[in-house]
């Protein structure tokens, strides 16, 4: 259903155009649409959005835990919102809207956070959600996405328009390392397998899936067979998946732009250990606050690095 | 469909609602007594004469809309869509009971009838934006009603609901504050003073009308002002008393969620019995 680009670069499309352009189509064929947002549109990327359909395009001011409850109530009589916060005020801010109005209320609501971890880089710690997914997943039946590129992007935004439930997608604004071809499909709950390794496993997610596979090849150097996935759903987790891995490679790395702690790291353990228990190192922010500063330097500051996989790929591997 | 009860029969029907209200509470020994009693006469106004609805189409999608953000109060909701037909009244029964259908505050997935789920307070006028905006954006002329307690006002939830309804002139939205002047820890003026409630709405861009919530003829005047004003949402203040025809929750401070004998309840319900009679035997004015 996906396929991998030959090279792996920067993505000339912007996440925030994928999200925009692929909303725009949506809307053009299907008038149930709705765009919310909260005072972030130039943010988003969704001033065309809004300035194509002023009706179906609702400004929330900031005021996101009526964006929420709005959304929920939109929904309640046949729209199919789309709302837009940065992460942090999308995730642990709106918490009990989310829960209640959407989740517990059994409403169709789509979330979309963004800047997830150190690509609020600016912004800076009050902006830097890395505990976003962890706050949602203890709400039961949500689904929790991280799209890895803009192809990506685009068609979990375009699947989303036909599916019915509570979304929360955990969305990069900017470049991100193109990974997938144009016009390649995902399957929401499925990790994609990036490439095949019989040593250990990296399952990525996010920013952290172009680093897997670039210390794949490093490993590779060093005569390593390293399998790469991208679990770009964090639930319901692929949890077969993670068990083939755990039975054909003996030991996981995870990488993950979040805190280990209610993370990737935390479900893809939970997973394993109900399955075929196999060591897991974790490669993840370490329960820390963020801080400010460009991507690149925080990505250094936190170890979110190719090398920091590598040494966690080869330290699993010890305790096969 | 559309009841068009006048006046004399929206009475009537008020006490109903009250006595099977009461008779649900008798079920169960305990339960939010103060906040169900208070917004009985809003009830029986919507469902006897303003709201469009379908008893056996709950979900029908031209129906009106009723958001009761007060989740609370569910019993007297549950009693009024009993006595119209959305359920057997013996399901009334099920209040507060493992796996029944009747939970202390509203589910719109449990209940027929109920439009949206409440009771985590300050939520439900978001809710109750989005649907009056969506049925706006359908074209549609039906309208969503919200019914906020005092005590909720507290949550700074309803103050951004309130800023968005004026900013997005949401004219379908009829809101009915029940200002019965008591939280659950005692007196809103000694908790949180909500007391200036129309001043409040009025300063966030509402249209606001401030009547006796026990008096049906205001209510109805009141719901028909509303629907005549375009571009601004509605506030109708309800001045109330929480427990409002229950003798022993009305005037007494702790009165939001409480236990009472079956003596209490018993005579609160012969009480309401005869006031039912009282209402039936009244002039038709």
């Amino acid at each position: 259903m996906f396929k991998l680009l030959k090279t792996f670069q920067k993505s000339p499309k912007l996440m925030r155009e994928a999200y925009c352009d692929t909303m725009l189509s949506l809307a053009a064929s299907n008038k149930n649409i709705v765009a919310l947002d909260a005072d972030l549109v130039s943010s988003s990327g969704m001033k065309k959005f809004f300035e194509a359909y002023p009706d179906r395009a609702i400004q929330c001011g900031i005021a996101e835990a009526n964006m929420i409850g709005v959304a929920a109530g939109l929904s309640l009589v046949g729209k199919i919102p789309y709302a837009h916060s940065f992460g942090p005020f999308a995730s642990r801010r709106v918490c009990d809207q989310i829960f209640i109005s959407a989740a517990y209320a059994k409403l169709n609501v789509r979330i979309i956070g963004s800047d997830p971890g150190v690509t609020a880089a600016y912004n800076g710690g009050t902006h830097m959600p890395f505990e976003d997914m962890g706050v949602l997943r203890s709400i039961p039946e949500i689904t929790l996405i991280e799209p890895t590129d803009p192809v990506m992007l685009s068609d979990i935004v375009r699947q989303l328009a036909d599916l019915y439930g509570v979304y929360y997608v955990r969305m990069a604004r900017k470049n991100t390392i193109g990974i997938y071809e144009e016009g390649s499909i995902f399957e929401i709950g499925k990790g994609n397998l990036l490439r095949n390794g019989t040593d250990v496993t990296i399952i990525a997610s996010g920013i952290m899936v172009a680093e897997a596979l670039k210390a794949a090849e490093m490993l590779a150097d060093e005569g390593v067979s390293a399998r790469v996935v991208d679990m770009f759903t964090w639930k319901p987790m692929d949890i077969e998946l993670v068990a083939r891995c755990a039975e054909e490679t003996g030991a996981i790395v995870t990488a993950e732009n979040h805190n280990i702690f209610g993370g990737l790291g935390a479900a893809v353990a939970e997973a394993c250990v109900k399955t075929v228990p196999a060591p897991i190192e974790m490669v993840g922010i370490k329960d820390q606050f963020g801080q400010v500063g460009t991507e690149d330097y925080l990505r250094k500051a936190y170890n979110l690095t190719a090398a920091a996989i590598v040494d966690a790929a080869k330290k699993v591997i010890e305790r096969k | 469909m559309n009841r068009t009860l006048k006046l004399k029969e929206l009475r009537v029907f008020a006490e109903e609602i009250r006595l099977l209200t009461l008779k649900e509470f008798a079920y169960t020994g305990f339960g939010h007594v103060g906040g169900a009693m208070s917004i009985i006469e809003t009830l029986a106004v919507l469902y006897g004469k303003e709201m469009r609805f379908d008893p056996n189409n709950p979900d029908w999608e031209d129906r009106d809309h009723l958001v009761v953000s007060k989740g609370h109060s569910g019993p007297a909701v549950y009693a009024t869509l009993a006595l119209l037909g959305f359920f057997p009244e013996s399901m009334l029964r099920e209040l507060n009971q493992g796996g029944g259908n009747l939970p202390s505050h509203c589910d719109r997935n449990k209940t027929p009838g109920i439009d949206m789920t409440t009771g985590s307070l300050g939520q439900g006028i978001s809710a109750a934006c989005g649907a009056a905006l969506g049925k706006r954006l359908d074209g549609k002329d039906s309208y969503t009603y919200l019914i906020l307690g005092d005590g909720e006002c507290n949550e700074g939830q309803v103050w951004e609901g309130a800023m968005f309804a004026a900013q997005h002139k949401l004219d379908n939205l009829i809101t009915f504050v029940d200002l019965n002047g008591q939280q659950l820890d005692g007196f809103t003026e000694d908790i949180m003073d909500m007391r200036n409630m129309g001043e409040r709405f009025a300063a966030f861009g509402w249209f606001v009308q401030e009547v006796n919530g026990h008096d049906i003829g205001e209510i109805v005047s009141a719901v028909t002002a509303a629907k005549a004003q375009k571009g601004k949402p509605n506030a109708i203040i309800l001045h109330t008393k929480k427990g409002n025809g229950c003798y022993f929750a009305e005037g007494i401070k702790d009165n939001h969620h409480m236990n009472f004998k079956p003596e209490q309840i018993n005579e609160a319900i012969r009480q309401t019995e005869a006031a039912l009679e009282a209402a039936k035997a009244a002039p038709a004015k």
